[in-house]
């Protein structure tokens, strides 16, 4: 009999489409997946939980001690895979471990900002490596309890969490006493529920507390004051996924892997207008036009326009820029813009910008949570302004209003969704001018209607 | 008054937080009454705050806060259409029209036979799958076409009509 779970059970996706299209170049966390091989044992078969082994000494060798992993995950180059760039080791370093009370691990999977779905395909598919990677963490930190807050929008990933958590704890590579050690570490996953401002990490404990998610003044850093008001490391899912693989290796190989100050391999999320739109693992400091390649490059018969190269909160890049450009975070800082998450957005030469612009200000209007007053007027006031050079109402000095607003809002909020919502903004403006103003003149795009 | 078995969802999700911080619990608890009954309604939330501790304006500012939860009754399947411009690009506004006019509703609205709510949806985390579309906050629907979307739709009806 066909039940309704049937039904909605024929359209979820698979991963062969985004993850196992063997289109990764040297990958380490989406190394030898297939959607089916997401458990306990499978993970071990790849090697899984050696890491945790080797940093607790058991199965020979000494322990490693909390300095020495932290030195490791330093000597990496490994960044802050959630959007900020910052480096890993140096992080786990600002915790207090020596702090006498109970002190937090928290992983942001609240995976939200436009473009990106990196996250979710590693929890699906490679749940283990989260933990494993958090456990250690939690071990170089002296840290006995960790929450992974989840996208609510992904509640079968968050399902999907839950049931590796159990198996993990089954096998006591959780809970009291881990594989027989003195290290204990319990860790939960907890979820959202429609929220872009949680992704931000303060906002994020305070959802965690059970509370609205609005953004916390800093400092106080996490690292001092964080979930309940004590001691917090809070890293990205990715950022926790790539530290078994740089325990095993050894921090110059994974260093090595990558370039001078970006380590590692990196998960890129392509969607927009490609032939393949998908997550890509691939070495920092890969070519734009080698990514842009294995997603299938411009889909069929159009040219690239331009790149929204790290969610949408990244300043847009010509093709011509962008083109010239090397994946990782220093080259595209250099060509005036982020490398955010990784999630690169693709838009074809049929592709109208004040359209596009149109949909990304609404966005930020919308999930404002409304405590700055900067953002929460100008926000609204960006998305207004666009809309109405879209819709043929605006009027030429529209384009210096709207630099005016980003202008009044960008550094003045007390958390960066202010300056996410003026960068796109003002971006466009300065590599598209000529479209917003043929808008304003002719009432219509340049371009024939697509979008 | 909440079930048993509604309570035993709840403690399993208390019992994450330490003893003094069972507010931390308060999104899930609403996440499981909004699975039961639907939505949440003002009544759920004075329940959910005793049982948690806390003054129900505390539930009520999360319930408002968080764009998932329903604050009154939505069709039996609420269907989440992402239009954010990864899924624009892959004609997430059109899959979005053409339920509008499949269904004969504009978003934000009910069918008339109290079947489906239509909604747009910001991004939903699975840009690479798209257009995607979120069933009743749990079920994503992904690389979503007309086509697609007759076969859920008309779908979704058959079993309900049976």
């Amino acid at each position: 009999m066909m039940t309704a779970q049937n039904i909605l059970s024929q359209f979820s996706a698979t991963g062969v489409q985004t993850c196992f299209h063997d289109r990764h170049i040297n990958p380490q966390i989406f190394a030898g997946l297939n959607g089916a091989n997401w458990r306990l044992k499978d993970y071990e078969a790849r090697g899984g939980y050696q890491a945790l082994r080797k940093v607790l000494g058991i199965g020979g060798g000494e322990p490693m001690t909390q300095d020495q992993v932290i030195a490791t995950v330093k000597e990496s180059a490994l960044r802050g895979r959630g959007g900020a760039g910052f480096p890993t080791g140096l992080k786990w370093s600002f915790m207090p471990r020596q702090f006498p009370g109970q002190k937090y691990l928290v992983c942001n999977s609240d995976e939200g900002e436009p473009g990106t779905c990196k996250d979710r395909d590693i929890m699906e598919f490679n749940p283990h490596i989260v933990i494993e990677g958090m456990a250690i963490a939690a071990f170089a930190m002296g840290i006995s309890v960790g929450y992974n807050y989840i996208h609510g929008e992904i509640f079968s990933t968050y399902d999907r969490f839950e049931e590796a958590l159990e198996e993990a704890r089954a096998a006591g590579l959780l809970g009291n006493n881990i594989l027989g050690s003195t290290f204990s570490f319990q860790l939960h996953a907890a979820h959202g529920f429609g929220a872009y401002i949680c992704g931000e990490e303060t906002a994020l404990l305070e959802s965690l507390e059970g509370k609205k998610g609005q953004p916390r003044f800093k400092p106080p850093f996490p690292a001092s004051f964080g979930l309940y008001g004590k001691p917090t490391t809070i890293n990205n899912t990715e950022t926790f996924a790539a530290v078994p693989w740089i325990i095993r290796n050894g921090g110059q190989a994974y260093l090595e892997c990558g370039k001078p100050n970006n380590g590692g391999t990196k998960i890129y999320s392509v969607s927009g207008d490609v032939e393949m739109p998908g997550n890509y693992e691939v070495p920092m400091g890969t070519p734009f036009s080698k990514l842009l390649e294995l997603a299938g490059g411009v889909r069929a018969g159009r040219q690239l326009k331009a790149v929204i190269p790290g969610g949408s909160s990244s300043p847009i890049l010509p093709a011509s820029i962008m083109m010239d450009c090397t994946m990782d975070y220093d080259s595209i800082a250099k060509a005036g813009s982020m490398l955010g998450s990784g999630a690169v957005i693709v838009l074809d030469d049929t592709r109208c910008m004040v359209k596009s612009l149109q949909r990304l200000s609404y966005f930020y209007m919308h999930e404002s949570c409304g405590q700055c007053t900067p953002c929460r007027e100008g926000t609204g006031w960006l998305s207004r302004v666009v809309d109405r050079i879209e819709t043929g109402h605006g009027r030429l000095a529209d384009l210096d209003l709207l630099d005016s607003v980003a202008e009044d809002i960008q550094g003045r909020t007390i958390c960066a969704l202010g300056d996410a919502a003026a960068m796109p903004v003002r971006a466009m403006i300065k590599h598209f001018r000529h479209e917003f103003e043929y808008h304003v003149a002719h009432k219509t795009c340049m371009v024939p209607a697509y979008v | 008054m909440i079930s048993e078995s509604t309570k035993a969802r709840f403690a399993k999700e208390v019992a994450k937080y330490p003893a003094d911080q069972a507010q931390s619990a308060v999104m899930a608890c609403l996440a499981i009454v909004q699975d039961e009954l639907g939505y949440v309604s003002t009544d759920s939330e004075a329940q959910v705050a005793q049982y948690l501790g806390m003054v129900p304006m505390a539930v009520h500012e999360v319930t408002t806060f968080y764009n998932m939860y329903n604050q009154r009754p939505v069709g039996k399947y609420k269907l989440n259409v992402c239009t954010n411009l990864p899924c624009q690009l892959r004609e997430g506004q059109s899959m979005l029209q053409y339920l509008e006019a499949k269904l004969g509703i504009s978003m934000g609205q009910t069918t008339a036979d109290g079947m489906f709510t239509l909604q747009q949806s910001e991004c939903l985390g699975a840009c690479a799958d798209s257009p995607v579309m979120l069933v009743n906050d749990r079920s994503m629907c992904s690389f979503m076409t007309p086509e697609k979307l007759d076969q859920l739709v008309d779908g979704l009806r058959a079993v309900e009509n049976k």
